[in-house]
């Protein structure tokens, strides 16, 4: 595709794609390299165990050094040329129909790059330390890089195909890694949990897919916005509605949030880079890329808030009442993606605040995560915050990373989340009183549960069980969380003073015009810190002035509810698992004594009416004999009758 | 095109094969194996080479063309000759005949009544018909083909099974025959027809497809050619048969009956039912599809609730022979050749799955999923293919059978969004059947069970790596496949009257349809 | 004299013989039976080629005569087989016919 064929799309300017030549020529080479990784570290089998790892990791750092060079060739380019398109080959060709194995390298895709290969390859050199006494981790290496390939080949797609083939593929990832110590049979199930409920979620995709299809007659992004604003408005809606339902199984948000604590089953940097940084935020990439759709769609738009705002408060409850620190974390995590699918239904206003804050909290939450790996690491595998206490003193490195990234997800100022919430929520009260209030409710439920993860793990007194030495993590662990922590306190600055973050996304997501508040934006941004350090001091009064007891008090009702988030497990089983369960064995059973009873039962017949009219074979030749005479008369009989 | 009858030496070689290898006396069982196997690679050499001389874009209908008079009073010839859906599924078949060969290279050893021998040379047998259902461009031969197919089937599920196997092999052959005979009846309606509309009889498919025929007609005949395929492919509700015989058989019986065999039946509604039953085809559709997306839901819901690798198996193939049929009753191009690969891809999966669950119950000695249970602790490698054959059956992206699915939905969404929309539920149901099994059998701590369970033997590692280098080749790269069956699907739907489908906003500037 | 009559003697003696192949258990019986039987349809072939002034009828009573003597010779070597195996001519004794 040359420029002068360039397609022009988005109201609000529009994004010319010029075919990829010199280094964005390599642009494969991103996805390539790590999914060579998996292949030969699965294919090579032992061989491979001595290097492996290191290969593993060697390789997504090659890919983020060759996406780092991209970027930094894309700055060169003005703002209009910054999106290029490589198409490698031709991958189901049927008449008019045709999708193409092709990658669309814009700056949404370059960011997400950025984010995946960096926070990825931090979390590859984190797992030689954690992993390293794990007999199997040369798989574990595999299916990172699998998941890295995939997740590149998500974001740099330039189809709905391409993208649907890089989400089951970080699906799959992400299922073998939750199920890596599979040995347990609660991790098996809880991977079995979450690559179904992505699948329930992949329905929208799928249909999605045929949709598009039928009304473009094509899946490219560019077929497909281009198209967008001809195509009936029942049309939007349903794609809108149908990738927001691919986007609530990625991402963990309502209804198809179950899975998510589950999936704490996996190894810690899993947590951290699946499960916090990159594939959970894959559904707001989708709504994101598809704007020119959500643009069109004000009904669509709406259910993306709605669902945005049940999570984040979901998420921010479920929080407050963990004691595992992997699970508080992850609730957190849901929590903060609802945060992103508010601002990304807000239209342009939000799409870059949903992006911005997907790349902080990248930072910070991976952060937490390989803090908290750090910690369990040095506490022999111990994960329940009441078994913690005082390890500030033991582990100053991982304190001081862990708190960076506490400060950054409360949004204290000038901590990266402060600046990307901070931008969400004005957008949210911009577009709704209630979906602000809401946001900034948010926002102080997560002071308070952030701060209690962090008194309870690393202030107070030693609540530490017998034989246990906490100690601090080696190197290799502790580097990546430095690097981290450095981000989560200066990203949200680099990128969002001077709009540059929103400058350099404005190509592909369009801009919003100013919007105009009734109280100024400092006062806002004051009301949202102040909300937050209410959550702090709450947090301070109730986990760090008493004493922590070693049992869960039984709590109050809301507590309670929280503690087995909010029974979305009873919901679902007695929903979905029991009826399916029982129409299950009800079929079954039908299979083998209907249908089953039905042929057997003609064959049973058949059999039954031979061995009856076989009575009639005596085997006396005389009746024999009758009966031949008989018929002979009857014939003659006949006969004769017949002549009369 | 010269003058090599390739297709009659690629069905005769597998016969003469047979004889060679049943004349064996006892003692050389090796050798009987060895021959096998050759002949088996022989064909698939010549396969290669046939697809590399197929036109795909050629004029004519069918190509390596072959045609001498059999019984001329009824107008019968040995005519023989492929298109691009035939020269597919032939390919498939003999693909998957030395990977079977190989993986049961032991299978028929234990057996106490029967040499290896026999079981071999009907596997040789069985793979010669299943080159003539596909190559034959004469309709008595596709069924004389049709049905002498069955009799390998039927003894090597009665000779070399295992369990109720008697039962399951008369199952088999009572179901087959009675559809069979339907066929018979169908087709000499058929031939009066022909008698009354061209003249002459005949069972020529040049001249029988598109002929005139009155739509009450149609309609009978129709009835007469869907039964018997709907039992082959197996539709709900007439499959029971397949899990009997798929729980009795030996692995490398299954994979040909359920991965290879049955498409005889799928490929029967695209090259026979459509093409000379259009009208009946168009006026059944509503009715076929309805059928074919509860054979989808139906059999992905049975398939769960099974506690028979086997039985489970077979179920999903049910499931999956719901897609292929849906795909094919579409009537839209994406439909028809996603079908098409799809069947291609259920025979990979299939094979895939049929041939790991062998190695486990000869391992093991049964079938059943609760007798396993953490056989990734002791056998890495075999759970790792067993994920594997999971991961195709599921339709994983990369995996051929997910270009299949997609395009079959695809297709199929734009003549039926219903129907469509409803067998979407497929995936999800698929992806529990198969994780649910893989739990069960590979996950957890190794049980008593499965203590000292080897891993696979590096017979067992060269039988098993085609399958997924193939599964991974189509996935990735189907174009090939797509080029070759993408004229021979417009040549079939260009008997039908329906509208085609066309996108409601085109997206005009060209460039954009990429 | 009526060749009629020839007639009405052929089928008394047919009745005769079938009467006699049903009701009797002795084989040898019942194969005289058969023999009158086949003996009586002979007298009707001869009384036809009588009536109708050709000689049709009595070539093919010549036929039924050869095919009465094949059938005497199997039918009594049967007979002489079964007694001596079974030390009895009873022909209700044999019904292993049925499964």
């Amino acid at each position: 595709m040359t420029s002068a064929a360039a397609v022009r799309w988005s109201e609000g300017g529009g994004q010319l794609i010029a075919q990829a030549t010199g280094v964005f020529s390599l642009t494969w080479l991103l996805i390539a390299l790590p999914l060579c990784g998996a292949a030969v570290l699965l294919l090579g089998g032992r061989r491979t165990n001595s290097f492996g790892p290191a290969l593993a990791t060697l390789l997504v750092g090659s890919s983020f050094v060759l996406g780092f060079v991209l970027f930094v060739q894309m700055l060169g380019q003005s703002a209009e040329e910054r999106a290029f398109d490589q198409s490698l080959f031709t991958w189901a060709p049927i008449g008019d129909f045709s999708v193409d194995v092709g990658f669309q390298l814009d700056p949404l895709s370059m960011a997400f790059v950025l984010l995946i290969t960096f926070v990825g390859g931090l979390v590859h050199v984190y797992s030689l330390g954690y992993m390293a006494d794990d007999p199997d981790k040369r798989r574990f290496f595999a299916y990172l890089n699998l998941f890295v390939a995939s997740m590149l080949l998500l974001v740099l797609a330039s189809s709905y195909v391409l993208v649907y083939v890089g989400w089951e593929g970080v699906g799959l990832a992400s299922y073998l890694l939750i199920g890596f110590w599979n040995a347990k049979p609660e991790y098996a199930t809880a991977a079995n949990k979450a690559f179904v409920m992505n699948r329930v979620g992949d329905i929208g995709m799928s249909l999605a897919i045929m949709l598009m299809v039928t009304t473009f007659g094509t899946t490219a992004f560019s077929g497909v916005f281009a198209g967008a604003s001809e195509a009936g408005s029942g049309v939007l809606l349903a794609l809108g509605l149908l990738l927001l339902l691919a986007a609530t199984g990625k991402s963990a948000q309502m209804p198809l949030q179950a899975w998510l604590g589950d999936a704490m089953a996996g190894p810690t940097p899993v947590s951290a880079l699946i499960h916090a940084a990159t594939m959970v935020t894959a559904g707001v990439y989708l709504i994101v890329r598809s704007n020119p759709i959500f643009d069109l769609s004000d009904g669509a738009r709406l259910a993306v808030v709605l669902v945005g705002v049940l999570t984040l408060l979901f998420g921010a409850f479920v929080g407050t009442a963990k004691d595992d620190i992997k699970k508080a974390l992850a609730a957190s995590t849901m929590s903060q993606i609802g945060y992103m699918v508010l601002a990304a239904g807000l239209g342009p206003a939000g799409y870059a605040f949903a992006i911005l804050h997907l790349m902080t909290h990248g930072f910070f939450k991976a952060g937490l995560f390989l803090g908290a790996g750090s910690v369990i690491h040095g506490m022999d595998g111990e994960v329940n915050m009441r078994r913690y206490g005082a390890l500030r003193k033991v582990m100053p490195i991982t304190f001081i990373t862990f708190g960076a990234g506490y400060l950054a997800i409360i949004g204290i100022p000038p901590f990266a989340g402060f600046f990307s919430k901070d931008k969400i929520i004005e957008a949210a009260l911009a577009d709704s009183i209630w979906v602000g209030i809401a946001a900034i409710l948010g926002a102080g439920i997560t002071a308070f549960y952030m701060s209690r993860v962090m008194f309870m793990t690393f202030f107070g007194e030693k609540r530490w069980a017998k034989g246990t030495h906490p100690h601090e993590s080696p190197g290799s662990m502790t580097i990546p969380m430095v690097l981290l922590a450095i981000g989560s306190v200066v990203l949200g600055a680099v990128l969002v003073i001077g709009g540059r973050f929103v400058g350099w996304l404005e190509p592909v997501v369009g801009s919003a015009e100013e919007h105009e508040l009734a109280i100024p934006l400092f006062a806002i941004t004051a009301i949202i810190v102040a909300v937050s350090l209410v959550g702090v001091a709450i947090a301070y009064a109730m986990y760090l002035r008493n004493p922590v007891p070693l049992e869960a008090p039984t709590g109050s009702v809301m507590t309670r509810a929280a503690r087995q988030d909010f029974y979305q497990d009873a919901i679902n089983e007695s929903l979905f698992m029991r009826p399916g369960q029982y129409l299950t064995r009800f079929l079954v059973f039908f299979d083998n004594r209907v249908i089953d009873g039905f042929v057997n039962g003609s064959a049973a017949l058949i059999g039954g009416g031979s061995a009856r009219l076989r009575r009639w074979q005596t085997g006396f030749v005389r009746s024999y004999a009758l009966f031949m005479l008989a018929g002979a008369v009857l014939v003659v009989g006949a006969l004769v009758l017949v002549r009369l | 095109m010269n003058d090599f009858p390739a297709l009659t030496t690629l069905g005769v070689l597998p016969f003469v094969g047979a004889l060679v290898v049943a004349a064996l006396p006892r003692g050389r069982e090796l050798l009987a194996k060895q021959i096998t196997l050759a002949v088996t690679l022989v064909m698939l050499a010549l396969t290669v080479a046939m697809a590399f001389a197929f036109e795909p874009n050629a004029a004519e209908p069918f190509q390596f063309v072959e045609k001498t008079p059999w019984i001329e009073q009824f107008g019968i010839s040995y005519a023989v000759g492929v298109d691009g859906i035939a020269l597919v599924l032939i390919a498939l078949a003999v693909s998957l005949a030395p990977v079977v060969i190989l993986a049961g290279w032991n299978d028929a050893d234990d057996n106490e009544q029967h040499r290896p021998q026999t079981y071999f040379a009907l596997l040789l047998a069985l793979l010669g018909c299943i080159v003539y259902v596909f190559a034959a461009t004469d309709l008595f031969l596709f069924y004389v083909a049709f049905e002498v197919m069955l009799l390998p089937v039927y003894f090597l599920i009665g000779m070399f099974g295992r369990g109720q196997r008697t039962y399951a092999a008369v199952k088999f052959l009572l179901y087959s025959l009675f559809g069979g005979l339907l066929l018979l009846a169908a087709l000499i309606g058929l031939y009066v027809i022909s008698v009354q509309e061209l003249g002459t009889g005949t069972f020529d498919w040049t001249l029988l497809a598109g002929m005139p025929i009155d739509p009450d007609t149609q309609k009978i005949l129709f009835a007469g050619f869907f039964f018997a395929f709907a039992i082959k492919a197996p539709m709900v509700p007439l499959h029971t048969w397949l899990p009997d015989a798929a729980a009795s058989a030996t692995p490398a019986t299954s994979t040909l009956l359920v991965g290879v065999l049955d498409k005889v039946a799928t490929f029967a509604m695209l090259r026979l039912v459509i093409p000379i039953f259009p009208d009946a085809s168009e006026w059944a559709a509503p009715f076929v599809v309805t059928l074919a997306v509860i054979s989808i839901i139906y059999g992905a819901l049975v398939a769960i609730g099974q506690t028979d690798m086997y039985r489970l198996i077979a179920y999903t193939s049910v499931s999956h022979f719901g897609f292929i049929i849906l795909g094919i009753f579409a009537f839209t191009e994406i439909g028809g050749s996603g079908s098409v690969v799809y069947m291609v891809a259920h025979g990979l999966s299939t094979a895939a799955l049929f041939i790991v669950a062998g190695f486990l119950v000869k391992r093991r000695g049964s079938s059943l999923i609760p007798s396993f249970g953490g056989v990734q602790r002791v056998a890495p490698i075999l759970a790792g293919f067993f994920l594997f054959g999971g991961l195709a059956s599921l339709a994983m992206p990369g995996m051929a059978s997910f270009v299949g699915e997609l395009t079959v939905l695809i297709g199929s969404y734009q003549r039926w969004p219903m129907a469509a929309a409803i067998a979407v539920i497929g995936i999800v149901l698929s992806s529990l059947y198969v994780l649910l099994m893989y739990q069960r059998v590979a996950t957890g701590p190794a049980t008593e069970n499965v203590k000292g369970m080897r891993d696979v033997s590096p017979r067992e590692l060269v039988a098993f790596a085609p399958i997924i280098a193939l599964t991974i080749a189509v996935g990735v790269f189907p174009k090939p496949v797509f080029d070759v069956v993408n004229p021979a699907i417009e040549r079939t739907y260009s008997f039908l009257h329906v509208e085609p489908v066309e996108p409601d906003v085109p997206v005009t500037d060209g460039e954009g349809t990429k | 004299m009526n060749p009629e009559n020839y007639l009405y003697l052929a089928t008394i003696l047919f009745a005769i013989g079938s009467v006699g192949v049903l009701v009797r258990r002795n084989a040898i019986v019942v194969f005289m039976c058969v023999e009158l039987m086949l003996n009586a349809s002979n007298l009707a072939f001869v009384s036809f080629a009588r009536l109708n002034g050709n000689i049709d009828g009595q070539i093919v009573a010549f036929f039924v005569m050869v095919v009465a003597a094949a059938e005497v010779v199997i039918g009594l070597a049967i007979i002489v087989t079964i007694f001596r195996t079974r030390r009895s001519a009873s022909v209700d004794d044999p019904n292993l016919l049925k499964l």
